[in-house]
């Protein structure tokens, strides 16, 4: 098929050259300009500062991974057995459900200087990553839980299946898709809730990830590192998509349809 | 769910048993929570190894009878008996159902479908790998062992499905409409294949269906079912012997049981808006 192939050539070409003019207009703009770095960088400016700073910003990114990290292992522990809880007990369901709205609808950067006071930093930090990124994978995996195909928990009913049974070799697996669904949502969410108390706690006067060195250099009119470090964050969160799409693609490429090619 | 009062009328078999019956529903109604009479007061005895068709019009109940036999619903009333076998295999179910849509676990592949029974009933891994080797083979799909259910089309995904609820050997073989999706040509080779597997294994089988046609040429006994609440209309034996064939459906023989089980259906429908 050249002609499929050729498009997929296209749709990768067209982004990158878009990106291509993009930072030489800038480059451009600014030159002829005579912009000063500490109103606006050029690319080539950005990308000196990030080799130059590369060992606080590594440091820094790392923390910064850490922490999404952790808030996202806490969102996904906390997402999935929260709904096992609520698919095995409607009465806990209904008692907590409405709370889980609530932590998903405040907004999490009014709620972060308040974990900041009551909780360690590093903790709070984690927590916040945890509210933004927990809610997602909860609907979705109870969305999954739910949507078991009737006639199979028939015959599941029929061959006298204990409930462990059920939900290992029933429940579990359907919801999978709607679980890996839910965990993609999470992974970009837990870079935001990480991002964002870290700015909290920075304000606060601590902390190293990249967060708060946008914060500090922003202080400092180091606005080329702001940006370097703005990049990071990016990549970063491309990165953690990427690869729990990936994860998604490979778990489910033999038999969900989301995972199948057109043609099949 | 649970529904106790049904398993403890299922349970014991015996009386069921001494008669040589199956399957024996007594004045057995079902309404359910809507409040929609499904069923009855209906009643209706199996011998064992015969092979009968439930036929009737859509909502006259005839899945809901067969859903009572399982046990997968309670009746609102009456009994509902189904004999046991008197020794307990390892694995052993005493009754397959299958559905009419193929209810495959599409996460994994024809033989982890096949030995679903088996696993949750803990059977070891090698007396469950012979029998599923056993049941694919019966079924034709031995090489398909490794295929995952997209990959099948609709009548193998049935095999698969039939191969499932024989790998336990059971002595009642409940069918819910199976082949009423699939194209006329894989229903008659899946028809054949089923009256092959009923003469070589004699197992009790009820069989839901909607056509006359397929019901006159698989069963020894056709039972018609009238609509809303469902009731027995009328009961047609096919007395002819077996093994049938091809020669049998286009025989003069096939037609006239056609006929008469069409004409008894006739009041099930009659006087139905929309019918």
């Amino acid at each position: 098929m050249p002609d499929s192939r050729a498009l997929r050539l296209v749709r990768i070409l067209l982004p990158v050259a878009v990106l291509a003019l993009g930072i030489a207009a800038w480059e451009l703009v600014v030159r002829l300009n005579d912009i000063p770095p500490y109103v606006l960088p050029g690319p080539s400016a950005v990308f000196r500062t990030l080799i130059a700073d590369w060992p606080v910003l590594s440091q820094s990114l790392l923390t910064t991974l850490v922490t999404t990290l952790e808030g996202f292992a806490a969102a996904a522990l906390g997402g999935i057995g929260l709904a096992l809880l609520f698919n095995q007990s409607k009465w806990l369901e209904y008692s907590l459900f409405p709370y889980a709205v609530i932590l998903q609808v405040t907004p999490v950067i009014a709620v972060a200087p308040l974990l900041l006071i009551y909780l360690p930093q590093q903790t709070a930090v984690i927590v916040c990553a945890w509210i933004v990124g927990f809610f997602p994978v909860l609907s979705n995996t109870t969305l999954g839980l739910n949507s078991v195909d009737r006639n199979l928990a028939g015959l599941f009913r029929l061959y006298g299946a204990s409930r462990l049974q059920t939900l290992c070799y029933l429940k579990l697996p359907a919801a999978l898709p709607f679980i890996l669904g839910g965990l993609r949502i999470a992974g970009g969410l837990s870079l935001i809730g990480a991002v964002v108390a870290e700015i909290a706690a920075g304000s606060a006067g601590a902390g190293s990830g990249l967060a708060y060195r946008i914060a500090e250099s922003g202080y400092r009119l180091n606005i080329p590192r702001m940006f370097a470090a703005l990049l990071l964050l990016s990549a970063a969160g491309i990165v953690i998509y990427g690869l729990l799409a990936l994860t998604s693609h490979l778990v489910l490429r033999r038999w969900h349809e989301s995972a199948l090619g057109k043609e099949n | 769910m649970s529904e106790p009062a049904a398993l403890s009328e299922t349970e014991s078999g015996t009386e069921a048993d001494s008669a040589g019956l199956a399957v024996s529903l007594r004045g057995v109604t079902k309404v359910y929570d809507s409040g929609v009479s499904a069923l009855g007061p209906f009643d209706l005895d199996v011998r064992k190894g015969e092979f009968v068709s439930l036929l009737g019009p859509s909502g006259c109940g005839k899945s809901t009878a067969l859903r009572l036999i399982a046990g997968l619903n309670a009746p609102t009333s009456g009994t509902v008996r189904v004999s046991r076998p008197a020794v307990e295999v390892s694995g052993g179910h005493s009754i397959g159902f299958v559905f009419q849509e193929p209810t495959l676990m599409p996460w994994t592949n024809v033989r982890e479908n096949v030995r679903l029974p088996l696993k949750l009933a803990h059977v070891p891994a090698a007396p469950a790998n012979a029998r599923i080797d056993a049941a694919l083979a019966q079924m034709g799909l031995s090489e398909f062992a490794d295929a995952y259910p997209r990959e099948l089309s609709g009548g193998m995904k049935m095999r698969v499905s039939l191969a499932r609820a024989l790998v336990t050997d059971p002595d009642i073989l409940l069918m819910d409409e199976p082949f009423a999706a699939l194209d006329e040509i894989t229903r008659f080779r899946l028809n054949n294949d089923l009256l092959a597997l009923w003469r070589n294994l004699r197992k009790t089988v009820i069989f839901v269906t909607h056509s006359v046609f397929e019901s006159v040429y698989l069963s020894q006994r056709v039972v018609v079912m009238t609509s809303r609440p469902g009731r027995l209309g009328a009961e047609i034996r096919i007395d002819v012997p077996e093994p049938r064939g091809e020669e049998f459906r286009t025989s003069a023989d096939y037609a006239g049981y056609c006929r008469r089980v069409s004409n008894a259906l006739v009041p099930s429908y009659a006087g139905q808006p929309g019918a």
